[in-house]
């Protein structure tokens, strides 16, 4: 079982406590009756499908019920690290490459 | 908009009140149960629940809320208590304040008075839920069957209180005292706790106290 740690309640807490809500930092159009079907469709239905780092909205559903953002690694399934809404995530697609690149001694 | 409309009381006088576990006939089952009981349940029924919404970040909601109840806003995962009333976190902008029953419609109109003018929501779910009282030494025994979260004081000592599952069900676990737990359950779901207890601690010994 996974210990998910909550940004609100501080502490890490069981995975049966969670909901994952799909993805994260998806921002509704500011005019939607000024978006094309095609854009109003994309932000309502299209979603990422990434293989490796996720950003994720999940919900402490049976503690304090608020939403969060998770990392996660949709191959391994190993939380990377949770933020409240609002926050940057400090662990990204590009910056995890770019690290790899630099393991490597390739510089960009 | 003012924070004073629509408020009434909710609990006339001369009504006939009747707790979600009334059916259990709890006052009957009193003192009859287990004479070395590890675990003693007391239903602490029609108590006053208002949760109490708010921006805690915010200086003058805060003093608004010591000024009406006299107690400070409780960190997360924490709970305060002054007598009979306590004041616990349930969320980052949400508390449930409990205060002895009938002075609910008197504490919210205060609080509502304090925080005038700010964007708050105070409701009344006196009908929603009530609280069971645990007490003995086995009681961490019956949390350790029920409860997947970690109830050894270490990890939860007096004064902390956790919304989580429990018994393939949701609650909140407050521990008001040393061997002293308090069990927040819904309405609906109180015969089924209820029954879940007598199973869980009928290896310790249950007792029954009104």
């Amino acid at each position: 079982m996974l210990h998910i740690f909550c940004p609100h309640c501080g502490e890490l807490r069981s995975e049966e406590e969670f909901h994952a809500k799909g993805q994260a930092h998806i921002p509704r159009p500011l005019d939607p009756t000024a978006c094309t079907d095609a854009e109003w469709g994309e932000y309502l239905f299209f979603r990422d499908n990434p293989r490796g780092i996720h950003h994720e909205l999940w919900v402490h559903s049976a503690g304090c019920r608020k939403y969060f953002n998770a990392t996660r690694h949709t191959v391994t399934y190993e939380i990377l690290e949770t933020y409240k809404i609002g926050e940057k995530p400090s662990v990204t697609a590009a910056g995890t490459a770019e690290k790899k690149a630099s393991d490597q001694g390739v510089t960009a | 908009m003012s924070n004073l409309i629509n408020v009434y009381q909710q609990r006339p006088a001369a009504a006939h009140a009747e707790s979600p576990l009334f059916h259990a006939g709890l006052e009957q089952l009193a003192g009859k149960g287990s004479a070395r009981a590890g675990v003693t349940v007391r239903e602490k029924k029609l108590l006053g629940h208002l949760t109490l919404r708010g921006d805690a970040k915010d200086p003058a909601f805060a003093g608004g809320v010591h000024k009406a109840l006299g107690l400070e806003l409780p960190v997360a995962l924490t709970l305060v208590a002054a007598g009979d009333t306590s004041l616990q976190w349930l969320a980052p902008d949400e508390w449930l304040l409990i205060v002895p029953s009938g002075s609910e419609f008197a504490v919210e109109q205060k609080l509502r008075e304090a925080l005038e003018g700010q964007h708050i929501s105070i409701v009344n779910v006196s009908g929603g839920q009530t609280l069971l009282e645990l007490t003995g030494p086995k009681v961490r025994e019956v949390l350790m069957k029920s409860t997947s979260y970690d109830v050894h004081p270490s990890n939860f000592p007096a004064g902390k209180a956790v919304g989580t599952h429990f018994a393939k069900s949701q609650l909140v676990i407050r521990h008001t005292a040393e061997d002293t737990w308090e069990l927040l359950i819904r309405r609906s779901f109180s015969d089924y706790f209820w029954l879940w207890l007598q199973d869980a601690s009928a290896e310790f010994g249950l007792a029954i106290k009104a």
